[in-house]
């Protein structure tokens, strides 16, 4: 059933004090509002159960993407254009500029943001899979102040996260430490371009040390990042026995539980013979 | 809730309208502009039929909510011709037989018009790359793809 658009609200502050302000006030009735491209789908679903909104896509402060000797900031409004059109960082993090692409077509890659694809807390989501494996931080902001917090520790079960009702995701942090690993990327869906993804795999190896970072997508409740896994590639063990412990697929109108293990397990070994 | 007053530029021209806040976008272009050259396919940001040129980038205007687009400027299929002169990717379009029923033909416009803005001359692989999210169910896509490219290369051979 379609949403009845006269009984929500939404305010659109243009700077992040004023946006902190209101979500202090809020006591957990505001719903923070991004691109849009996931939302606006739940509206027309007549599936939201907010009905006040916080846009927060005139806040300059969320945008942009700063390089430092440690790391990469990216605001959390960098959109899947911003990720694709900036040189620098698409060398530096090629599985991030391949999740972009992968995601949605133009239309959705101009609105769609990195943070907003994280707080959406999707297990199917795109870039969190990319994001994990280069150990990204997320910076979680209120009134009160900032904390840093790894993204592999935000998502705590199917669609919940670690942001308290006052807080917004406001920056996202690339430690600049994975120039010596190869990347691989593979989104398996069922059309190349715009599908919801069946499985995600996103994977850096490093020869030289033999280290490896794995991390999986649609294939638990939360974006995976699977350490146990890349404990056993190190020891030379069985990575798709490891592999299979630790994923947890499920049957969904997407795939089946089944299929997703098979995929899963076929990309890791194409992730490690590469 | 009451509602906004926003302005936007359409086309050229500064607009104000008062909407409410979480409209869709889609639907203050079709029934408070009356510019209903833009449609509406699946509302769910997976068809492209209702893309339009929000600031220059191409985008689903079902998924934009009103207020979002306050201060903004919009392009729409009504803007891409010059006066009684077809633009050269409509003019390409009728050509190569790029529209059937025409649902579809307003959002490919839209989404070739901003190719066509950064890219002037996109290889096939770029033309398919652009045109991923916007679907047609009549034409196979083959002379939608030929007509951008026709657009693109107005003095070439054609295909």
């Amino acid at each position: 059933m379609r949403a009845h658009i006269p009984s929500y609200e939404m305010v659109a502050p243009k700077t992040l004090e004023e946006a902190l302000t209101r979500l202090a006030e809020g006591r957990g009735e505001w719903r923070i509002f991004a691109g849009g491209t996931d939302l606006m789908v739940l509206l027309e679903a007549g599936k939201l159960t907010h009905r006040r909104f916080l846009s927060v896509w005139r806040v300059q402060e969320l945008r942009g993407i700063t390089f430092a000797p440690q790391f990469v900031t990216l605001g959390s409004l960098t959109t899947y254009t911003d990720v694709l059109r900036h040189e620098m960082l698409r060398r530096e993090f090629p599985l991030l500029a391949a999740a972009a692409a992968e995601t949605g077509g133009v239309a959705t890659q101009n609105r769609g943001t990195l943070g907003g694809n994280i707080v959406n807390a999707s297990p199917a989501a795109d870039s969190p899979p990319a994001l994990l494996v280069y150990d990204a931080e997320v910076e979680l902001t209120s009134a009160r102040g900032s904390r840093w917090l790894p993204l592999r520790e935000f998502h705590t079960g199917y669609k919940t996260t670690q942001l308290r009702a006052d807080e917004l995701l406001a920056r996202i942090r690339l430690p600049r430490e994975t120039a010596g690993f190869k990347p691989y990327y593979r989104k398996v869906g069922t059309r190349k371009a715009q599908a919801i993804s069946k499985v995600c795999f996103a994977g850096l190896r490093n020869r030289a040390t033999g280290e490896a970072r794995i991390a999986l997508g649609s294939v638990a409740p939360v974006p995976l990042r699977c350490l146990k896994t890349e404990a056993v590639v190190r020891q030379g063990g069985d990575a798709a026995a490891a592999l299979a412990r630790e994923i947890a697929p499920i049957d969904d109108m997407r795939s089946t539980a089944a299929y997703r293990l098979r995929v899963a397990q076929n990309l890791l070994k194409e992730f490690l013979d590469a | 809730m009451p509602k906004a007053a926003i302005n936007i530029t359409v086309n050229g021209a500064a607009r104000s309208v008062s909407v409410w806040p979480m409209a869709r976008l889609l639907d203050v272009i079709r029934e408070e502009l009356g510019l209903t050259g833009t449609k509406e396919g699946c509302g769910e940001g997976e068809c492209g039929a209702c893309a339009i040129l929000l600031d220059g980038r191409l985008t689903n205007s079902c998924l934009v909510p009103a207020l979002q687009a306050d201060g903004a400027a919009i392009t729409t299929i009504e803007g891409i011709a010059r006066g009684e002169k077809l633009a050269p990717i409509q003019q390409a379009f009728l050509e190569c037989g790029g529209a059937q029923c025409g649902i579809c033909t307003p959002g490919m416009i839209m989404a070739a018009v901003s190719l066509l803005a950064e890219n002037a001359k996109p290889s096939e692989a770029e033309i398919r790359n652009a045109l991923a999210g916007n679907l047609c169910r009549c034409t196979g896509y083959m002379r939608i793809f030929e007509a951008v490219s026709r657009a693109s290369r107005p003095e070439g051979p054609q295909r």
